[in-house]
């Protein structure tokens, strides 16, 4: 009898317990959401999205720059990262058997895992020290090195989940082989894909350590591709550890832009993507 | 699908499109940040197509970005080291050329809770706090010199710089100068092995560090703390007066300095401290910071671009520099400079 | 369908055989191209660290990784107490936040109703996707000071006689990185633990309750170890995370390159070194002592990611690394 009440208040305890873990580490969502709001929300004014940083101790400054500059990298990304991403992932799905694809996945792998500070320098020592400067260019490569292993990942997934039975039932039509992938089994995928791809750029949305020495940082307008750039994440850097009250704030501000668009961005993805999965199964 | 390519390939080429204006880049010190920040600004309302851009990495990544190229110049307090002259040479078949722009001053800024007095701190107190020998707020040293101040029991917590700066190497040359302990043991020097200490990033990090955590001690340019409103300290000079640091103090300390005459970064005089300085009223911790151009610089419109600056900076720049607690260079100082602003080419 | 063959066949000019083997040969081309050249990308980056540190290799050899002195103005570059501040710092991350992880996990995988288990990992997923540089920012202004108000006294106070808990505690720390980073992976680790969870066959479960065991029993003692393997692949590939975190260390550790017994001391970690000195490494051997570091942490990801790959194979799950 003893031993049984122990089993069940055990029982009782321990799956509370772990209720309890799950309400503390999603409850850790709402924290950084709220606080970012609190503090980041109020700060956001018109100045912010429009002007450019203000010198020190001088009020109204905004990141204009920086948001333009991370826009350009971004999509300097996308265009190495997902075509380049989304060709191997194709590669690796429909003509994957043997040594060669074998060391592909293993070298998408080891580049997934590598911190991306190593990143970082890589791009350093590939665009900013050939070219003797800092430049968006850079910064660009950086990321778009980081989108790869995710796009063929994704790509390869989705692919994957494709029927058989569509491919062979285009080959049966007459269709060549890379007609059948790209006319019916690509498109037959493309939301997963798709989503995958909108997750990937989020994730080096975020990033700051591969700008810190490829695009540098600007207090003005960046030009062109070939000069350094401001980026939201580096400001957002730059200004938190900062002493001054105005850029703590303006930081809190930035980091309220930057989880927003993120979140949304993970949302939209997530949920064309639980749709895909979905479809695909049936 | 279509459309959204063309959204695309126009963005990539709005983005690619220059808009028929100068791009200078420039990073290093920290010490002089809201000065240069405000003279660029300046110049950008005067110069509309010409955008000089400075990134506040620390005086090490100044004098490393310029002398590998990927800056067109840099800015330091500290004074370059016979090496660092060799390297650049090596690396950018020319001259470095310093500059100076301003006379500014490391403060000993701290956060005691409790504490709002204006603590005199003596030579031997300085050195013995960074040496981590006086480890606690109300020791001997420290109370001798502040009769009148409850300084708590606790615990000193020392900022430092974490990267190689110019504001270190005119710290630490101050107390290599005033404590022989300090001289042997650590040394000055842009970045040197700190026996004791929390590490911040630039002058930003030292101040911030300072602000966010109590019972800290750390060192920053004097407009950090006073934009901070951080309290900071009085040093005792050469000559016995605690001595707080303003404008006047700053002057005081560079008036014997004697300045080269070709502005090459390591001929004789080029590029003199004036820690330590004698006189009544000199603060004991200030210093000259420096811009680093190349003599030669291969681009010409930037050459004419950079001459043009300095020549602004040494007129009508130099009436700014008050109004940021900067002192202005002394005259003979600026009448030499100018002339030699003529070798960048 | 009878009209599709045949108007395949009626094209003019070429014959099917060429146009299919044309078109196949130009996109298996571009398509391998593609893979190519990650390969290609991927030697690059060994190449360029391999031959980027190769002065400081040769200098200071294997002892480069036991020297404690982090020392530029002389010259002496030694590698551990960033070894050890990673190490430490990740290894007590997953200390936090495995238990946290798998608890959620558990909670998620076997007890919670299916859609309220859906949208509760949807959101603690969407947690992976926040930055590091916003994490940073949250520690620095949050999370350090509750820790220096309200946590760090109580520690102290319960624990305060060991070693590990001695020394004053001024905020930036290796504790402080620790719980940032723990609050980092625990998405991580709920995502897959609870995916290797669901994936144990029903059986199992029904099997175990009919003999008589509570839920808990049942979960922890047969649907747990029947998921071992995926759950330990997921804490290696949360460590691995870990391992490589720059921003959000960099903010709250304290950047210092020396090596103390206390949790409460700020420390420094391999990432955390790159991020703050390679821009302002001023001489040849700096810069090499720096890429070898970055060396160091590519191997130990290398190694990591190995094992946890080896893991997650074996478990024979769908579950995405």
């Amino acid at each position: 009898m003893n031993r049984m009440l122990w089993r069940k208040s055990l029982n009782a305890v321990m799956l509370g317990l772990t209720g309890f873990c799950t309400l503390l580490v999603a409850s850790v969502l709402f924290v950084i959401l709220g606080y970012l709001a609190w503090n980041g929300a109020s700060h956001l004014s018109w100045n912010f999205f429009t002007k450019l940083p203000a010198p020190v101790g001088e009020l109204g400054g905004g990141m204009a720059n920086a948001i333009l500059g991370s826009g350009k990298m971004l999509l300097l990304a996308v265009s190495i990262g997902v075509p380049i991403g989304f060709l191997a992932g194709v590669y690796l799905s429909e003509y994957g058997h043997g040594t060669f694809p074998f060391l592909v996945r293993y070298a998408t792998d080891l580049m997934n895992g590598v911190p991306s500070i190593v990143i970082g320098i890589f791009a350093w020592a590939i665009v900013v020290r050939p070219m003797h400067h800092f430049s968006t260019l850079a910064g660009g490569v950086a990321l778009g090195v980081m989108m790869i292993p995710i796009a063929l990942r994704t790509t390869e997934e989705f692919l994957h989940n494709v029927p058989h039975a569509l491919r062979e039932g285009a080959m049966a039509l007459g269709a060549s082989k890379a007609r059948a992938v790209f006319t019916v089994v690509v498109p037959a995928a493309k939301d997963g894909i798709m989503s995958g791809m909108m997750l990937d750029l989020a994730r080096v949305a975020g990033e700051t350590a591969p700008l810190l020495f490829t695009a540098l940082g600007n207090r003005f307008w960046s030009q062109g591709w070939l000069e350094p750039t401001a980026s939201l994440p580096v400001m957002i850097y730059s200004y938190a550890i900062a002493p001054y009250e105005d850029w703590n704030q303006q930081a809190w501000a930035a980091g309220f832009v930057l989880l927003s668009m993120v979140l949304i961005v993970n949302i939209v993805a997530r949920s064309i993507m639980a749709r895909a999965s979905s479809r695909l199964r049936h | 699908m279509k459309r959204l390519l063309t959204i695309v390939v126009l963005a990539a080429l709005f983005a690619a499109m220059s808009f028929a204006q100068l791009n200078i880049t420039g990073a290093g010190a920290t010490f002089p940040y809201p000065m240069y920040s405000k003279w660029f600004d300046e110049y950008h309302k005067l110069n509309s197509n010409i955008q000089i851009n400075y990134q506040s990495i620390g005086s090490g990544g100044g004098i490393n970005q310029v002398t590998e190229g990927t800056v067109d110049f840099g800015g330091s307090d500290a004074i370059l080291t016979p090496e660092q002259i060799k390297a650049f040479q090596t690396k950018r078949m020319t001259n470095v050329l310093a500059f100076p722009t301003v006379l500014g001053a490391d403060v000993p800024i701290y956060n005691i809770p409790g504490v709002t007095a204006e603590l005199n701190f003596t030579q031997d107190a300085l050195a013995g706090i960074f040496l981590g020998k006086i480890t606690k707020w109300n020791d001997m040293a420290i109370a001798s010199a502040n009769a009148g101040v409850k300084l708590p029991a606790g615990d000193i917590i020392v900022v430092h710089r974490g990267d190689p700066s110019g504001t270190s190497f005119i710290w630490t040359d101050y107390l290599a100068k005033v404590s022989p302990e300090w001289k042997t043991k650590v040394g000055a020097g842009a970045a040197v092995n700190w026996p004791v200490g929390l590490a911040g990033k630039g002058n930003e990090g030292v101040s911030g560090q300072v602000k966010q955590t109590p019972n800290t001690i750390g060192y920053v340019e004097l407009i950090f703390a006073r934009q901070n409103k951080m309290t900071f300290g009085k040093v005792r000079n050469k000559s016995g007066a605690f001595v707080k640091a303003d404008l006047a103090g700053v002057s005081a300390a560079a008036v014997g300095a004697t300045m080269a005459d070709d502005f090459h970064a390591g001929s004789s005089g080029s590029q003199p401290s004036i820690t330590d300085a004698p006189g009544k009223t000199a603060y004991p911790i200030s210093s000259f910071t420096w811009l680093l151009v190349p003599e030669e610089i291969k681009d010409k419109q930037k050459a004419k671009v950079i001459t043009d600056f300095l020549k602004w900076m040494l007129g009508p720049g130099q009436k700014m520099t008050e109004a940021l607690d900067f002192a202005q260079l002394p005259a003979p100082v600026v009448a030499k400079e100018l002339k030699a602003v003529a070798k960048v080419h | 369908m009878a009209s599709a063959p045949a108007s395949l066949e009626v094209s003019a000019g070429r014959s099917l055989g060429s146009r299919v083997h044309a078109g196949d040969a130009v996109a298996y081309s571009i398509t391998l191209i593609s893979a190519g050249s990650i390969l290609l990308v991927t030697v690059m980056l060994v190449y360029f660290l391999w031959t980027g540190s190769e002065l400081t290799r040769h200098k200071f050899g294997f002892e480069f990784i036991v020297t404690q002195v982090w020392d530029p103005v002389v010259e002496q570059y030694g590698a551990l107490p960033f070894i050890f501040g990673t190490v430490v710092t990740a290894g007590l991350a997953l200390l936090i936040s495995v238990p946290l992880g798998v608890g959620a996990a558990i909670f998620l995988a076997e007890l919670a109703p299916r859609r309220l288990s859906s949208s509760m990992t949807f959101l603690i997923e969407l947690l992976a996707a926040v930055p590091s540089v916003i994490y940073g920012l949250l520690g620095i202004f949050l999370l350090v000071p509750v820790m220096r108000t309200y946590l760090v006294p109580a520690l102290k106070a319960v624990l305060g006689s060991l070693p590990i808990f001695s020394g004053p505690f001024y905020g930036p720390s290796i504790l402080s990185a620790s719980v940032v980073l723990s609050i980092m992976i625990v998405p991580f680790i709920v995502s897959v633990s609870r995916e290797v969870l669901l994936v144990v066959p029903t059986d199992q479960r029904e099997a175990s309750l009919a003999l008589g065991a509570t839920t808990w029993e049942t979960t922890w003692k047969v649907v747990v170890p029947y998921a071992r393997r995926g759950i330990f692949g997921s804490i290696f590939l949360a460590l691995a995370r870990a391992l490589g975190e720059t921003m959000a260390v960099t903010m709250v550790i304290g950047n210092t390159p020396k090596l103390q017994s206390s949790l409460l001391a700020p420390g420094h970690t391999i990432a955390a070194l790159i991020a703050s000195e390679f821009a302002e490494a001023t001489s040849a051997t700096y810069l090499q002592a720096l890429t070898e570091m970055g060396l160091v942490l590519f191997a130990l990801t290398i190694i990591l990611n190995g094992l946890a790959q080896l893991l997650l194979l074996t478990t024979g799950s769908r579950v995405k690394a």
